[in-house]
């Protein structure tokens, strides 16, 4: 036995150690000196980002992470997160604490109200300077001193040229056409899915009118026999697979994706949709706090932000990394729609407390809605129960001593 | 009645080994599709060979699953030894606190250690000795819930031995201590091996619990493959099935072979005998 | 081994199943009852009853998961334990293999197994039928809980079987018993331990799983574990209000557990819960 772990630890300390390291990158930065303050200091920085949202070196791309560790000599630990509520939910428990978080807009604004996240130091960030002020000053970050935004993009319909009219695709309301049933794919988080229902039905997408909210989520709840599955990046795989027909997602995304089948198309719907921004952020919790600015000095880079711009498909805020991509993506309707369209988007806001309790738990009572119960059932099952137990233990006892009465 | 019989466990072989047996098949896939084969490569076993988080994320298991199975055999087997000569009321008492790990849903365990763990962090960081979830939290969980598993393997070996054996030591001059060594430890020492083992591997493949006390740099693997099923697909998924399926059958055809020699050695000197 | 100190050895197991096991699940029963500021409330307990129709939801699926466990694992438990000693090894190894894979990549499997361009879906489609919506359905979840718990069910079951001396059987049918009655009046009372436990093994984990029904399931066949999960690290960040399903959960489960082992007669029951 004791042969065999040592057999067994030797053959993965042997695939452990087979892996010849890997990290040959360079890249071109504007001042290289500033990235040296921390070599040799053997520090590390914890990195949370969405799925798919940097450049990973996959497919002969610049990885990065890999870059970053060589110029300055800190190491990236780097973890995803699905939903910005999931990400919510992971700062506020306090229990992992990270240096270098991008959340989007609205979450941004509930994050400052609680003090979650600090003011940067723009000392440490000179390539701020190549950022576009429109995308540097915003409602959700007024004087720009907690975040720097990332990507950005809009909201809207991506779909199947081969099953799907195009004649349809310009209304919200597809995403409830009874002929598309099972098709149709929905955003697994409340914030995205009721700004699509409120925006159907002619109200704002940061309402904060209960009765708006309440009137969403009648319509979501309506929705759902005719939805296949709830999902967040799943979405790549089931559209490119032509496991579902429609399904509402982000605008770069829909690039990569028709990228990979080209029969996928993407519409903007005409009531109006999301404006959002991705903005780097650091816990207020932070560890290396100053890392964590070099970090973001790095993802500002043009060269950087350009490679990462064209893996993830999102729109730059970067002026300097949008000169650098290529002609047909700095023209690509679908990244940088013109203005029209972007008049009519919304950027989402902080709601009050009240009312992003009030969403989840909407979000809640939609996902597990089906059936209903009196609130009562569960009790009384439990009632039930103890009362079985109960009796046929006595009937048990009972017997017992019958028996040692014979 | 012996085909019938013979057909149905075919048919459950099916069932459990199909699914399997798809993933390692697609992992060899040249194209990206998980139903559509194009052509044969090894491309995503290299991928995955050069892929940080994978192997960092192994490596975690592995310093998790060893460092808390050590600590839990050696808490376990102390404890086991102690309840073996218990009063009867206060080892029902104490075993019944042993099953709760097991009986309760492993997602109440979760979060139940994250509570602990959140108020602690809390606590402690008042007095300036704030922790963060990591390699701390997740071995510290995982030692709890393999202590069950090494404590009911060694039980039963204590209740076998003949406690006349240790007495018979101590009566003949032996100190306690080099008489537990000498004596009991051998005697019970198959109980123990198979309870780390047991908890070993429980702790490799644990993902409930981890998942709500992992912290940001200490992922293992399993919450690797978790958050890798929720992004778009990539057979390097399917290239980590076939590895660790191999391992796995590897060491329990190592196992058995091993078992199965024992016995027949066993069975011949019993008959030379 | 009587000495006095003896019971000294427990002392680090009991230092430790105090901090980690009573300490938390306190907590998760005082999470229940307090608000953020510590004040005592009802409120979360009472809220769990707006999701009735999860928790009957899980628990249905569950027990369907459980019955077509037992009804799969049973013939097959029986089968093994009446085989030739090497095949038996061998059959054991080859049921828990599988359950040595982490159950991620298992669930995973399904999913491209069962979606609408899946694997199943196109060989149905050489014999001319389908395709059918299979994946994000509810069946879908019951069939990943079968697939990932079947051996839980299997190995009680063939492990109290094995005991079953095939003498008493034979002296049964001797006496003139026919199959089936030798299965109802011997095998099935001898093996109701087995059942009990195979039972418990596999309800238990199905009924607070959280992961199958997010990969099968679709997402909006929320059951119980999701729910919590959603309290914890997910949309809804309420530890209180998970607190409190948690504990709805815990009682459920020992509720089952309890009615379960009176069926169980009264063999030694030592330290077995309830």
């Amino acid at each position: 036995m004791k042969r065999l772990i040592c057999l067994a630890l030797a053959v993965l300390l042997l695939i452990l150690f087979a892996v010849p390291a890997f990290a040959d990158e360079s890249v071109e930065v504007t001042d290289e000196s500033y990235y040296t303050k921390f070599q040799g200091q053997n520090l590390s920085i914890s990195v949370y980002n969405w799925g798919e949202y940097i450049s990973d070196g996959s497919d002969d791309t610049v990885d990065v992470n890999a870059a970053f560790e060589k110029l300055t000599g800190i190491k990236v630990l780097y973890t995803t997160f699905a939903t910005n509520e999931e990400l919510y939910a992971k700062i506020k428990s306090g229990g992992a604490s990270y240096d270098i978080i991008i959340p989007s807009d609205y979450m941004v604004a509930r994050m400052i109200n609680e003090e979650l996240i600090q003011p940067l130091d723009f000392a440490n960030i000179p390539n701020a300077r190549f950022l576009d002020e429109e995308y540097l000053y915003t409602d959700f970050d007024p004087e720009g001193a907690y975040s720097v935004p990332y990507t950005w993009g809009t909201v809207g319909i991506i779909y199947n040229t081969q099953y799907v009219d195009e004649e349809d695709t310009h209304s919200w309301d597809l995403l409830w056409d009874e002929r598309y049933m099972g098709e149709i794919l929905m955003f697994s988080n409340p914030r995205d899915s009721f700004a699509i229902a409120l925006k159907r039905l002619g109200y704002s997408m940061n309402s904060t009118s209960e009765e708006q909210l309440r009137d969403a989520c009648e319509s979501l709840k309506d929705q759902k026999p005719l939805v296949q599955a709830y999902v967040m990046d799943e979405i790549f795989d089931k559209m490119e697979g032509e496991e579902a027909m429609i399904a509402p997602y982000y605008a770069g995304d829909a690039i990569i994706m028709a990228d990979e089948n080209p029969n996928l198309a993407f519409s903007i719907p005409d009531e109006g949709t999301n404006r959002f921004i991705d903005s780097i952020c650091i816990p207020a919790n932070a560890k290396q706090k100053e890392a964590a600015e070099m970090y973001i000095n790095f993802l500002c880079e043009p060269q950087i932000a350009a490679a990462n711009i064209d893996f993830i498909g999102y729109s730059t805020p970067n002026l300097a990394a949008y000169e650098l991509l290529d002609e047909d993506m700095r023209q690509n309707s679908i990244a940088y729609p013109d203005q029209t369209v972007l008049q009519n988007t919304e950027a989402f806001v902080f709601l009050p407390a009240g009312i992003s309790t009030l969403m989840d738990k909407l979000w809640t009572e939609i996902l597990s809605n089906d059936e209903s119960y009196s609130k009562w059932t569960i009790p009384a099952f439990l009632l039930v129960g103890i009362f079985f137990s109960i009796a046929i233990n006595v009937r048990r006892m009972v017997q017992k001593k019958k028996e040692s009465l014979l | 009645m012996k085909w019938l019989s013979k057909t149905y466990i075919w048919v459950i072989m099916l069932f459990l080994y199909a699914p399997i047996g798809v993933l390692i098949f697609f992992s060899f896939n040249q194209s990206k599709s998980r139903s559509n084969f194009t052509g044969f490569t090894l491309d995503w076993y290299t991928r995955l060979f050069h892929n940080d988080l994978i192997l960092q994320s192994l490596l975690n298991t592995l310093i998790v699953a060893l460092v808390s199975s050590v600590i839990a055999t050696v808490i376990g087997t102390a404890a086991a030894v102690g309840l073996n000569s218990m009063k009867k009321w206060k080892k029902s008492l104490i075993m019944n606190i042993t099953y709760l790990p097991i009986v309760n849903p492993e997602i109440v365990i979760g979060v139940s250690f994250m509570l602990l763990f959140v108020l602690a962090q809390g606590l402690l960081g008042r007095i300036n000795l704030g922790f963060e979830f990591g390699y701390g939290t997740l071995i510290l969980a995982h030692v709890t819930f393999n202590l069950p598993y090494v404590i009911l393997n060694v039980l039963p070996k204590m209740r076998q031995m003949d406690k006349y054996v240790y007495e018979a030591a101590l009566d003949l001059g032996c100190p306690p201590v080099k008489a537990f060594f000498r004596v009991v430890l051998p005697e019970i020492m198959p109980g123990i091996l198979s309870g780390f083992l047991m908890a070993f591997t429980y702790s490799l493949d644990d993902f409930v619990i981890s998942y709500f006390v992992s912290g940001a740099s200490s992922q293992t693997l399993p919450i690797t493959i978790y958050s890798m099923t929720r992004r778009k697909v990539s057979p390097e998924i399917n290239a980590i099935s076939a590895i660790i399926f191999v391992v796995v059958l590897l060491v329990l055809l190592l196992v058995n072979f091993h078992g199965a020699h024992k016995e027949r050695v066993s069975r011949r000197e019993g008959g030379l005998a | 081994m009587k000495t006095k100190y003896s019971s000294l050895f427990t002392l680090p197991y009991l230092l430790w199943s105090l901090i980690f096991i009573i300490v938390p699940m306190g907590l998760v029963v005082v999470f229940a009852f307090t608000t953020d500021s510590g004040q005592f409330t009802l409120d979360y307990v009472s809220q769990v009853g707006e999701y009735t129709n999860v928790l009957v939801r899980s628990v249905w699926l569950a027990a369907i998961a459980t019955v077509i466990c037992l009804v799969i694992g049973y013939p097959l438990a029986f089968i093994m334990s009446r085989m030739p000693g090497f095949q038996q090894q061998t059959m054991l190894m080859l049921i828990m293999l599988p359950m040595w894979m982490n159950f991620l990549l298992r669930t995973y499997a399904w999913m491209t197994i069962l979606e609408k361009n899946g694997l199943l879906n196109k060989l149905l489609g050489f014999i001319g039928l389908g395709p059918f919506d299979m994946i994000n359905t509810q069946g879908a979840v019951v069939l990943g809980m079968v697939y990932n718990y079947l051996p839980f069910m299997i190995l009680p079951l063939y492990s109290i079987m094995t005991k079953i001396d095939s003498r008493t059987i034979e002296a049964a049918q001797d006496l003139g018993a026919n199959t089936k009655n030798v299965f109802l009046r011997i095998v099935i009372p001898m093996s109701l331990p087995g059942i009990s436990t195979g039972i418990t093994m596999v309800f238990v984990p199905s009924v607070s799983t959280f992961i199958i029904s997010r990969m099968l399931g679709g997402g909006g066949n929320l059951l119980i574990g999701d729910l919590i999960d959603l309290q914890f690290l997910g949309n809804a960040y309420n530890p209180h209000l998970g607190s409190a399903i948690s504990l709805v959960l815990m009682v459920l489960i020992l509720l089952c557990m309890s009615l379960l082992n009176q069926f169980n007669g009264d063999e030694e029951r030592e330290g077995m819960l309830l």
